[in-house]
């Protein structure tokens, strides 16, 4: 095994193992702000009990979410110098903005909540919490401006034997990380909402505090029904924007080999295990994926044959992927709108099969954020930055494979028991209830 | 104006704030413990360092972004050739976050002792890497014709080594300083006390990294070139002296500031000495990487400096305003609304 391969996998295990901690605490810092925002206006002490559960879960979280974070900037340097390098005059200024315009603000705040219940006064306790969701929805922004940029690389110029910036503005506006922005922290915001309403499930079915739990149950429904309508209509353009910026990574995502205009969706596909074409296509509904792609049922959509062997994403992962993910979004859709509607009817307790339901489905979210990234990451190989840099030419050429070996080892070990233990605690926390 | 040396001195100055911040917290990790008799003081000792140390860190996070921005090279170079330093840095940093966090989430005291000691090993750790990283930076790293020729067992020279027990030596002297006027009662004696005697060992410290950087080092050739910055040692030496006068004098809380003033200077002095280098080359200047041939574009360093003029000012009055905010110690009544035990 080489320092490449062992440095892709070491990127994939720490950055997927970070992204199960962030997209929780993207949404869950809104609800909570939320809940204390409802306390310091009705003076209520249940918002209060609330706030102070949901926080707690909150901080858990948290506290996994900022330690895996400085592994990710500092592995870009360690294990891909050469892009470092290559790439460092724009990619570098996003990743340290967002150090400056959100990462001081969120580590900042977060203190004064969780510290200052009595050193500042109940608003500005309240805004704290604001502040910290607004925090780490922006860290989001910039960390995916800067990956948008990796995705379709826009305002620079090749000069210098480097990627010189050459406008800022573009990087600003550059449609692919808006898009990706957006998918994800919605994406986030169903984990929360799916989250809450799980764990308020939990409590409804063993009627502990019943009121109380409602009142989360139904702040969950309505935030993960909005956020999974979100999501997929994000998730619509962030398709048809694969497949005009990204041919390849579309053509893989749908495993689409020929290219031809008036292309039909494949209900049934499989890509063959040999590399070339599918080994199973049925159920063609016509027109379908060329409107999906460009929304016009004549455009003619790029296969993989369009592109040498070695220029194609792995193809079967990304579909495979692609498609669990789409196929859990719609399944949130219907859970969402259930609960919401079960929660408006007050109906919630005559139906205890889906309460526990709810409990088993904390982790779908989780599972589709996971995809979603497979998706984007593995689909834009084999490419670095799309069209410009080929993941093999930024490796870090100074370090040995033995060393990404035994940190790789090491972060498997550290991150198994340091997520149990977190996972243990957020257990423990959630099945106290309210106290 | 020339940019890339306006980044130089920012790069300098984000290093700097980051030592002197998270220097007490990791301090107080590691040697905390000393000044504490029981539990109900361990936990007043952590609780004091609770509300600051992930925001203290972000220094760190933002050194480091810094770096990739405005010095792409130095990013890719320091961060891949000491890779294995860097990996245990990265460990122990994300032990000591955790141990901190975990440590008063359960009430059994085995649950607290295990993460204690955890803190206390890792924030060592994380001291010492630092030190011997700046050591070797201060001394030149194995620069040549073909690229970094250095090895991990290298970076672990004599003179790194007494850079890293210096590094460790400021921050237990800063983290008992900040224990002794941050943490009441008995704590707060014990802190004095140890802050005092461990002033010698760092004082000691400190004028054989001085000899040895005047022997070993190319450091001393800025100074002696540019009297100007001899004020920059001058004023660490009084910083350090002034510390241990009010300390002795029963006024820790100035006594901090005035170590803050020294490790702050300490670092400045280091980085002055390396100047215009950011990684200086043992094998000849020409291949060190410097302001001249390792910065970004005119460009990128404009909108850095842009942004880093509007965001650093408010960053350092919000971060002031919690100190200020926390200034008093953690009464046992907020901790439990914390949910620390």
């Amino acid at each position: 095994m080489d320092t490449l391969f062992l440095s892709r996998l070491q990127f994939a295990v720490t950055a997927m193992f970070h992204f199960l901690f962030v997209p929780l605490t993207l949404g869950l810092g809104w609800l909570t702000a939320w809940f204390e925002t409802r306390y310091v206006l009705s003076g209520d002490e249940r918002w209060l009990a609330l706030t102070r559960f949901w926080g707690k879960l909150f901080l858990i979280n948290f506290a996994l979410g900022v330690v895996t974070g400085i592994t990710m900037e500092f592995q870009i340097g360690m294990n891909w110098a050469a892009y470092s390098r290559y790439v460092g005059d724009i990619f570098g200024a996003p990743l340290a903005i967002e150090a400056m315009a959100a990462f001081f603000l969120e580590s900042t705040f977060i203190a004064v909540w969780a510290f200052g219940w009595e050193r500042v006064s109940r608003k500005a306790h309240a805004a704290a919490m604001w502040i910290v969701a607004f925090a780490t929805n922006m860290s989001a922004l910039w960390i995916l401006l800067a990956n948008g940029w990796m995705q379709h690389p826009v305002g620079y110029v090749l000069r210098n034997g480097r990627a010189e910036m050459t406008d800022f503005g573009a990087l600003l506006a550059n449609p692919y990380g808006w898009i990706e922005f957006f998918h994800t922290v919605f994406a986030g915001w169903v984990i929360a909402g799916f989250f809450v309403m799980g764990v308020s499930a939990w409590h409804l079915l063993r009627r502990n505090q019943e009121e109380l739990f409602k009142k989360s149950f139904g702040a969950g429904a309505v935030f993960a029904l909005a956020s999974s309508l979100l999501v997929a209509a994000v998730g619509d353009m962030s398709a048809v924007n694969a497949a005009k910026n990204q041919p390849a990574k579309f053509a893989a995502m749908e495993s689409v080999w020929e290219t031809r205009a008036a292309a039909p969706y494949t209900l049934l596909a499989f890509p063959s295990l040999k590399g070339e074409g599918n080994a199973v296509e049925a159920l063609k509904v016509p027109y379908a994926l060329s409107l999906m792609a460009f929304h016009s049922p004549s455009a003619e959509v790029k296969g993989l044959y369009d592109f040498l062997p070695q220029d194609r994403p792995p193809v079967l992962p990304v579909f495979l992927s692609f498609r669990g993910m789409v196929a859990l979004g719609a399944l949130f859709i219907l859970l969402s709108a259930a609960g919401t509607w079960l929660w408006r009817k007050d109906q919630l307790g005559k139906y205890p099969w889906f309460l526990k339901l709810l409990v088993f489905v904390i982790p779908l979210p989780y599972v589709a954020i996971q995809l979603g990234w497979i998706v984007t990451e593995m689909g834009r190989q084999p490419w670095v930055v799309y069209g410009l840099m080929r993941t093999a030419e930024g490796v870090s050429s100074t370090v040995p494979p033995s060393h990404v070996m035994l940190s790789l080892a090491g972060f498997v070990f550290f991150y198994s028991v340091l997520g149990a233990v977190d996972l243990w605690l957020l257990a423990k926390y959630a099945r106290k209830g309210m106290v | 104006m020339d940019y890339a040396k306006i980044w130089f001195v920012l790069w300098a100055v984000l290093w700097t704030g980051y030592f002197a911040l998270d220097g007490f917290d990791l301090g107080v990790g590691f040697s905390g413990w000393l000044a504490a008799d029981d539990e109900a003081q361990r936990r007043d000792v952590f609780a004091s360092i609770g509300p600051f140390w992930d925001g203290n860190e972000v220094w760190l996070v933002t050194a480091g972004g810094a770096t990739f921005a405005a010095f792409p090279p130095v990013y890719a170079g320091l961060f891949s050739w000491l890779y294995p330093a860097l990996f245990l840095l990265l460990f122990s940093l994300i032990a000591r976050g955790v141990a901190l966090e975990f440590r008063g989430k359960l009430a059994p005291p085995a649950w607290k002792a295990f993460w204690e000691r955890t803190a206390a090993v890792s924030s060592f750790l994380a001291a010492l890497l630092l030190g011997t990283a700046f050591g070797n930076i201060f001394r030149g790293l194995e620069i040549g014709p073909a690229g970094y020729q250095g090895t991990f067992f290298g970076l672990l020279n004599p003179y790194a080594l007494l850079t890293g027990l210096l590094f460790c030596a400021f921050f237990f002297f800063h983290g008992q300083l900040w224990l002794a006027s941050r943490v009441s009662g008995p704590v707060s004696v014990k802190a004095s006390a140890l802050a005092s005697r461990s002033w010698y060992v760092l004082a000691a410290l400190l004028a054989a990294f001085i000899a040895a950087s005047y022997l070993r080092t190319g450091l001393a050739g800025n100074f002696a070139a540019r009297k100007f910055l001899l004020a920059l040692p001058l004023l660490l030496a009084i910083s350090l002296g002034a510390a241990k006068l009010l300390l002795s004098r029963g006024k820790p809380g100035t006594a901090f500031l005035a170590s803050f003033c020294a490790i702050a200077l300490f670092s400045l002095t280091g980085f002055a000495g390396i100047y215009p280098d950011l990684l200086p080359s043992r094998q000849g200047p020409e291949f060190a990487l410097n302001v001249y041939n390792s910065s970004s574009s005119a460009y990128t360093l404009r909108l850095m400096t842009a942004v880093a003029a509007v965001f650093m000012p408010v960053i350092i009055g919000y971060q002031f305003w919690v100190y200020r905010v926390f200034r008093a110690p953690l009464a046992a009544g907020e901790l439990q609304k914390t949910g620390i035990y």
